[in-house]
């Protein structure tokens, strides 16, 4: 997989920069930086607007007053109780989902290899697709194991589904390529399995089926952000603590050992951190299109770095999702599914980052 | 079996385009070609079975000697539609198909050297669900003979876009940003089908049964639409792969050898979407093939794209016609689309040979 590692886009690094103190020091790269920061502060802002604009407009300066609980009456019903979890939900779905995919592609130094490839998706998919159609139907067994609904069957399709890609991929330690090829085969299988379930399946439990394989904000409660917020609130700066080790990981084997680094622990963690957290945001808002594929490539881009920068990747995977809810309820008539939308914004953003390089390069 | 390619199976006389077959005395160099097309012709029998296994068997329970009747236009009435109305067309229609993908997916694999490139990547199965789900919810079009023409449009239209995008962004279309664009297309096109989809019930029916892949009520006029491209497809393949091999050791090295980046990149992309879309068009998408089969054949007949093409076309076309028998057979009347099967039994086939083996990585 010579050709495939995000470095052939021939970006240049750039400079790094630093302040040292005594033994300590801290370097970064000021483009990197100020991206972030910037992409940071469009998400708090998103979040800021998103509560704001609904069928009734609330200004923002009430807002936030709301969310810092000096707000009292209908406002605050509206701000914490109907609009605040639905815009906390999409912010973290997108911040969990660019990070996941952020681990994935610089762990297997392939710009495809999104959490997908684990099987965490498919997985999902047939939990949550069996519950819609099983669910539906009012068998008893299976009313039974699917009592917990759509989140739980798609939680537990997701790990049992990476748990497999993983047990069968490891031979004397895993590799990402031969990870990528079980991958492939077990997301296939389930896959077909999600087929054959929505073609046997009624006609309208297919239409809610679909709608879920879309990825959807419209389910959403305070009991679906808390254990998002959990997750995101561990796997996050986690996985910016494993940024280093991935930076080595990605030199090869032989020269990762040689400088120190346990291989094979670390790509347990860190394929670990990419299956709960593509779980969690999938359980929470389904596997919404795209933003684990995209963000991370769009990231890398804006930074100019080699590999996707991982806060930049979470900041944008925030405003992504934020920005596709926000023009999913208020600009089209009907609501639309927020997975379309961040499938209709990030391509087209992507394609012109492709275009734009080439203009670049020629100059 | 006229849709199979016949086997280049002459020795290699150009040794410099071969990585793999160059290295080792002559005589371990005669040794591993002759193994090889030992395995070529094995597969060129199973190939032939799968074949008769496909016209013998089905959910109508008739004897070989009322399916020859009925080949031979002699037999009872029903047994001719069964045979020339069913069994025939299925049979051509998966060899072909599976044939195709296979090649497609080879080739594409080759451009992009990732393993995870399947034929669909530059939008021919988004481009032929678009224009299919476009066919039912615009003119109403739900007969298969019709929809094949609108999945034919649909896939070059979009692989022609995903190409324009890539050279406008890196002039040779180099590997990664093909891989990028062509995801980003195809999922642009797979976003407006589900937005068609969620919004029209009877789109979404149809599309369901089509995005499985099935090769059932396919008739032959299927297959002489999708013929052509695929055959125009495999000429384009079967010319591009030396280029392929040089372009495997880097574009750099490719360069050196004398090859015409450009050049190969539009033969060998111009094959790649006349063969799937052609296949797609008859059959639906059926990625797993296109995906899994070139690991295979890379596993069984080594690199060198002179031999893993008529291994990929072979595979392809044995797992297609085994997986559409089966389908037929385990479900009775209501028989099971050869897509599902494929991937349900293929899937756990290829994590074993994935396990079993160590695959040559890309």
């Amino acid at each position: 997989m010579s050709a495939t590692t995000p470095t052939s886009t021939g970006t240049a690094t750039g400079p790094r920069r630093g302040v040292r103190i005594g033994p300590v020091g801290l370097a970064w790269r000021p483009r990197v930086l100020t991206t972030s920061v910037v992409a940071v502060v469009a998400a708090l802002l998103l979040v800021v607007l998103g509560v704001a604009i609904g069928s009734t407009f609330i200004a923002p300066g009430t807002v936030v007053r709301a969310l810092l609980g000096l707000e009292s009456g209908p406002d605050q019903f509206i701000v914490t109780t109907l609009r605040l979890p639905r815009v906390l939900t999409g912010a973290l779905v997108g911040v969990t989902l660019a990070v996941a995919g952020a681990l994935t592609q610089t762990f297997t130094r392939n710009p495809l290899g999104t959490p997908d490839i684990i099987g965490v998706t498919s997985g999902a998919s047939v939990g949550a697709v069996a519950a819609v159609v099983l669910g539906g139907g009012g068998s008893s067994v299976s009313a039974l194991v699917l009592g917990g609904g759509i989140p739980v069957a798609a939680t537990i399709g997701a790990l049992v589904a990476a748990t497999i890609v993983y047990g069968l991929g490891w031979r004397g330690g895993v590799q990402s390529h031969r990870l990528i090829l079980v991958g492939i085969g077990v997301s296939a299988t389930l896959d077909a399995v999600t087929s054959y379930l929505l073609v046997r399946a009624k006609i309208t439990q297919a239409t809610a089926a679909s709608q879920w394989l879309v990825g959807s904000l419209s389910s959403t409660s305070w009991t679906t952000v808390w254990p998002l917020l959990v997750i995101a609130a561990v796997g996050v700066p986690l996985a910016l603590a494993t940024s280093g080790a991935l930076g080595i990981g990605q030199l090869g084997d032989e020269v990762a050992t040689g400088v120190g680094l346990g291989v094979q622990r670390h790509r347990l963690l860190v394929i670990g951190l990419a299956v709960v957290l593509t779980a969690a945001a999938v359980a929470a808002a389904g596997p919404v299109g795209f933003v684990a594929f995209v963000v991370p490539q769009i990231a890398l881009r804006i930074a100019g770095t080699n590999r996707p920068p991982l806060l930049l990747s979470a900041a944008l995977g925030a405003v992504l999702v934020l920005g596709a809810d926000l023009l999913a309820r208020s600009v089209f008539p009907w609501q639309v599914p927020v997975g379309i939308v961040t499938t209709v914004i990030g391509a087209p953003y992507l394609i012109w980052l492709l275009i734009r390089h080439r203009k670049e390069m020629s100059r | 079996m006229a849709s199979v390619p016949p086997p280049p199976l002459a020795v290699p006389t150009a040794p410099a385009a071969l990585p793999g077959a160059v290295i080792g005395a002559s005589g371990v160099h005669r040794r591993t070609a002759r193994r090889r097309v030992a395995v070529l012709l094995g597969l060129a029998v199973l190939v032939v079975a799968a074949a008769v296994a496909s016209m013998l068997l089905g959910s109508n329970h008739i004897g070989a000697d009322r399916v020859f009747a009925g080949l031979m236009r002699s037999g009872s009435g029903t047994d001719e539609a069964i045979v020339w109305g069913s069994r025939v067309p299925r049979t051509l229609i998966g060899a072909s198909v599976g044939a195709a993908l296979g090649i497609a997916g080879l080739l594409m694999q080759g451009h992009t050297r990732n393993p995870l490139a399947d034929p669909g990547l530059f939008g021919v199965s988004a481009g032929a669900g678009l224009a299919v789900v476009l066919g039912v919810f615009v003119f109403g079009v739900t007969s298969t003979s019709a929809s094949v023409w609108f999945a034919l449009v649909g896939a070059v239209v979009a692989s022609v876009v995903v190409f324009s995008v890539t050279v406008a962004g890196s002039g040779t279309a180099s590997p990664v940003p093909l891989a990028l664009a062509g995801a980003a297309v195809s999922a642009l096109l797979g976003a407006l089908t589900s937005f068609i989809v969620l919004t029209d019930q009877d789109s979404l029916d149809a599309y369901r049964l089509w995005v499985v892949g099935s090769l059932s009520g396919r008739q032959l006029d299927v297959l002489a639409a999708a013929w052509p491209f695929m055959a125009v497809g495999l000429v384009l393949a079967i010319w591009n792969t030396r280029a392929l091999d040089a372009l495997g050791l880097g574009s750099e090295l490719a360069k050196g050898l004398g090859e015409d980046l450009l050049t190969a990149r539009l033969v060998g992309l111009g094959g790649i979407t006349l063969l799937a879309a052609g296949a797609t068009a008859a059959a639906g998408p059926i990625a797993f093939v296109g995906l899994t089969v070139p690991h295979v054949a890379r596993a069984v007949v080594g690199t060198g794209h002179r031999w893993t093409l008529p291994a990929s076309a072979l595979l392809g076309a044995v797992l297609v016609l085994v997986a559409d028998v089966v389908g037929r057979l385990i479900g009775g009347f209501a028989e099971v689309e050869v897509g599902i099967v494929l991937a349900v039994i293929g899937g756990p086939v290829f994590v074993a040979v994935a396990r079993r083996r160590s695959l040559v990585s890309l």
